[in-house]
């Protein structure tokens, strides 16, 4: 008789067994998902700060140089820092982190690091470096490893600096395998999508050769930061309510309706426990698991909930939008648009989109597509995003542009909870209120170009106007003054200017 | 000689050119004042839109009617079209002024050494017509002509005026193939005939045969070749052998719609022309081939197409052929669909044409 052996496994083992979930597929992707995890809290981090982010990342070849494939990294960044008790759990925990909220972030899965080090760990066996500090007298330095088996770190060093600068950040050094040469391209076009849509961002780069690539910032405004929210009842599901339930220390079902969810009244708490048929006084310790399910379906189905604020979101804004696509592309012109705040199955979100035309932007077979989401670049599998079904199935005639032109479309959406498809987390689902939102977004920047180039056409056919007039004219002058038998020729100069005056009048309508 | 008019003047040519030297320099110096003025220089001239152009019945020949259409350089679609033609008038003054002739396609080719482009030669055409409508002469009256060539034998005396020539005389029979009808010839003055008419003939074959037959001789004929559809020069021509040495004129073309047509714009003119006067010859006759001919004398023939068919549709609707000889031979080409080109009566032998044809036709038209 076979025997079934079960076993349990951590979180950080699981990771370990199941790392292309987390983007570590191969050598390439690695080295590109690691810098990208490290840039991405590094941001967030800075955020918290209120300091415009400054990020150094240095990318060097190992002992065994070219050849082992193995390298060394180091990010650094000017961030809040983290606190000394936190920072062997913040890179040596798998699912260890300060992102479980509900508020908008760049990362969500609290992997992000951690990841990064455990793949370092698992191809190099060596143990990551962490510096930080957030500002106060004391800087620490801890050399860790992660214990796959039990989700926990191993701390190998400890060391205390005196921090005479109020120096506050946080560094990261280990070693990895991967393949530098093949991820670069992706490399440098993330590092340069990230500082498009972080405009208030000094990101340095160093390679592994030695090259410098620098991302100076075009502002140091940054976006108001994100306030924490609570649920929306049409977004919670049975568990999040009996969470909630154990731990809150209300006794009735309205202050529970009302402390634990997001913008909802005493009126509208009443409505709705009478909607649901449940006692307004009841304790919500008491409700059976059939009431709470009852009650997460009578959520869905309630009809007056306010829709949700989006305080918790921090878009861009036009203005930055715009600094950032100028400085990165170097467009002729650019037409950007910021949607109303909307409601996806109870998250909410926000659409950003910007149109730019010409200048550096290549003229391809196709428009080129910028994606963002919580203002990290989305780079792989673009064609099954919405934004591109979106782009596909608009009639871009109307709006004067035609796929041979320099146009680049930049699609922004920042929510509590961006709507992936998979969890490789690269590309939007086809939410139909997304789809709509950035369908409208894109057509209003669209209608932005429209106009603009509709002026250029105006313009150009001015110039046009204006060269025939000073191609012909002066020889009709030639010709009429020969035949006429005069010595000098009439003064023409006025009737050009009369031409030029007509030109600049009919392009201001 | 015939009686006198303003073209039976000898100086009349003279006076012509001059008054098209004054034309032109007028027309600089109004475009000149406009532009002095302040004002982007225009024109007025007639319309040549087939809506302007009317029969006259009275002159025997197209004319235009009273519509005007304003040319104005404030308008960028006429500009260049504009410039084409103050350069086309500064460049027909010069060609008067160094009494030089230049040809139509020369012109379109000159315009390029001045920075003037035109599209192809059609556009310069184009232009030097609207040039003839701004100052009412023929493009021949301002030196430009058209390439192609036709000629004259028999007994006539000229009188060169083109420089180098001045004052010396010629007879149109000193050379056996006839001589071209080229500006030279144009500008002459005629000093006398022998001659009692003119007889135009369409094709070189019959105009080589007629000089071979002694038919200048035999009927006291100034022989034309027209060459195909007569160039306007020739029509201006045959007009001056009409009006200043009465001399009528009989047209022999081949017997289908546009051979008749070949006669009727030498006869009425052309609507191309309508802008034009002194090209006609209204009371040139055409002798044939005539439909009726094809029957009488039984010559070979072709059948006619299609487009001959849809052609001869066309002429029974002009006002040209109203009259009733014409009506005629439309109706009989319809009846009988076959056509007959002037060669064909080399069936009865080489000299049938000469001998009895043509005394026939002499006859029946006049």
């Amino acid at each position: 008789m076979v025997t079934q052996v079960f076993e349990e496994i951590s979180p950080a083992d699981f990771f370990y067994r199941n790392r292309d979930i987390a983007g570590f597929t191969n050598p390439s992707r690695a080295i590109f998902a690691s810098i990208r995890e490290l840039v991405e809290n590094s941001l967030d981090a800075a955020e918290l700060a209120g300091a415009p982010p400054t990020i150094y990342i240095r990318l060097t070849y190992g002992e065994g140089g070219l050849e082992s494939g193995v390298y060394r990294l180091r990010v650094e960044d000017n961030g809040v820092g983290i606190t000394s008790r936190h920072i062997p759990s913040a890179f040596g925990q798998v699912l260890f982190g300060s992102k479980y909220k509900l508020k908008q972030a760049r990362g969500t899965f609290g992997l992000g690091g951690t990841m990064a080090v455990l793949y370092g760990q698992i191809t190099t066996h060596k143990p990551a470096l962490i510096v930080s500090s957030t500002g106060s007298t004391k800087v620490y330095k801890y050399r860790i490893m992660v214990d796959i088996q039990r989700n926990r770190p191993i701390i190998l060093e400890r060391k205390i600096l005196i921090n005479k600068d109020q120096w506050h950040g946080t560094i990261v050094k280990f070693s990895l395998e991967g393949d530098y040469f093949r991820a670069m391209p992706k490399i440098l076009e993330y590092l340069k999508q990230t500082a498009l849509v972080n405009p208030y961002a000094n990101i340095t780069f160093v390679d592994p050769k030695g090259r410098l690539y620098k991302f100076v910032r075009a502002t140091t405004k940054m976006p108001p930061l994100p306030k924490e929210t609570l649920p929306h009842p049409y977004g919670v599901d049975v568990e999040t309510v009996k969470r909630l339930m154990q731990m809150t220390p209300h006794r009735n079902m309205r202050d529970f309706m009302i402390k634990h969810f997001h913008r909802i009244s005493e009126k509208i708490a009443y409505k709705f426990l009478e909607f649901a048929a449940i006692p307004r006084g009841k304790n919500p310790k008491r409700l059976g698991p059939g009431e709470v399910v009852k009650l997460v379906q009578m959520m869905k189905r309630f009809e007056e909930f306010r829709s949700p604020s989006a305080s918790c979101l921090s878009p861009l804004g036009e203005e930055l939008l715009k600094a950032g696509i100028l400085k990165e592309l170097k467009p002729e012109f650019i037409a950007v648009c910021q949607r109303k705040p909307s409601t996806y199955a109870g998250h909410p979100f926000i659409i950003e989109t910007a149109i730019a035309y010409g200048g550096s932007i290549p003229k391809k077979t196709d428009f080129v597509l910028y994606r963002f989401a919580n203002r990290i670049p989305l780079l792989y599998d673009e064609a099954s995003d919405v934004s591109f079904r979106v782009i596909k199935s608009m009639n871009w005639r109307r709006y004067k542009a035609s796929p041979d032109m320099p146009i680049a479309v930049l699609v922004h959406i920042c929510s509590t909870k961006i709507p992936y498809k998979t969890v490789g987390k690269e590309f939007i689902a086809d939410r139909p209120e997304v789809k709509r939102e950035i369908l409208n977004g894109i057509r209003e920047a669209a209608r932005k170009l429209r106009r603009y180039l509709s002026k250029q056409e105006h313009v150009e056919k001015e110039k046009r106007r204006l060269s025939v007039f000073s191609k012909y004219l002066p020889k009709i002058a030639k010709f009429s003054t020969e035949l006429a038998g005069k010595e000098r020729q009439p003064d023409i100069q006025k009737l050009l200017e009369i031409v030029n005056q007509v030109g600049r009048k009919e392009s201001r309508k | 000689m015939g009686e006198k008019n303003p073209e039976n003047d000898v100086s009349a040519a003279v006076k012509k050119k001059k008054e098209i030297v004054i034309d032109l320099e007028s027309f600089g110096e109004t475009l000149y004042h406009q532009m002095e003025q302040g004002e982007f220089p225009w024109i007025k001239m007639p319309s040549r839109s087939t809506e302007n152009i009317y029969y006259n019945p009275e002159l025997r020949q197209y004319v235009l009617g009273e519509r005007k259409v304003k040319r104005s350089t404030r308008n960028i679609r006429h500009i260049r079209p504009f410039t084409q033609l103050v350069w086309t008038a500064f460049f027909a003054h010069q060609l008067s002024h160094q009494r030089k002739t230049s040809t139509l396609r020369d012109v379109y080719y000159s315009a390029q050494a001045y920075n003037m482009s035109f599209k192809d030669q059609s556009e310069s055409d184009n232009v030097i017509t609207d040039l003839e409508t701004v100052i009412g002469f023929a493009r021949e009256d301002f030196n430009i002509f058209p390439e192609e060539r036709s000629a004259i034998f028999g007994d006539l005396t000229i009188e060169y005026t083109v420089p180098g020539y001045e004052g010396r005389q010629m007879n149109m029979t000193s050379h056996p193939d006839g001589l071209m009808i080229g500006p030279a010839l144009t500008y002459s003055e005629f000093v006398k005939t022998s001659a009692d008419k003119v007889i135009a003939i369409e094709k070189g074959g019959l105009f080589t045969r007629f000089i071979e037959e002694n038919v200048h001789k035999k009927f006291n004929a100034l022989l034309v070749l027209t060459a195909g559809q007569a160039p306007r020069a020739t029509r201006h021509f045959i007009r001056r052998l009409n009006k200043e040495l009465a001399l009528p004129v009989y047209i022999l073309t081949d017997g289908d719609p546009w051979g008749m047509h070949i006669a009727m714009v030498i006869i009425s003119g052309s609507a191309n022309a309508a802008h034009l006067r002194g090209l006609t010859t209204p009371d040139a006759k055409w002798s044939g081939v005539w439909a009726t001919d094809i029957v009488d004398y039984k010559l070979p023939t072709d059948p006619l197409t299609e487009v001959d068919m849809k052609r001869l549709q066309e002429l029974q609707r002009d006002s040209r052929y109203k009259d009733e000889i014409w009506q005629r031979e439309i109706k009989t080409f319809m009846k009988i669909r076959k056509k007959a080109e002037q060669e064909a009566f080399s069936r009865y032998g080489l000299t049938y044409i000469v001998d009895e044809y043509l005394p026939a036709k002499l006859e029946e038209s006049a």
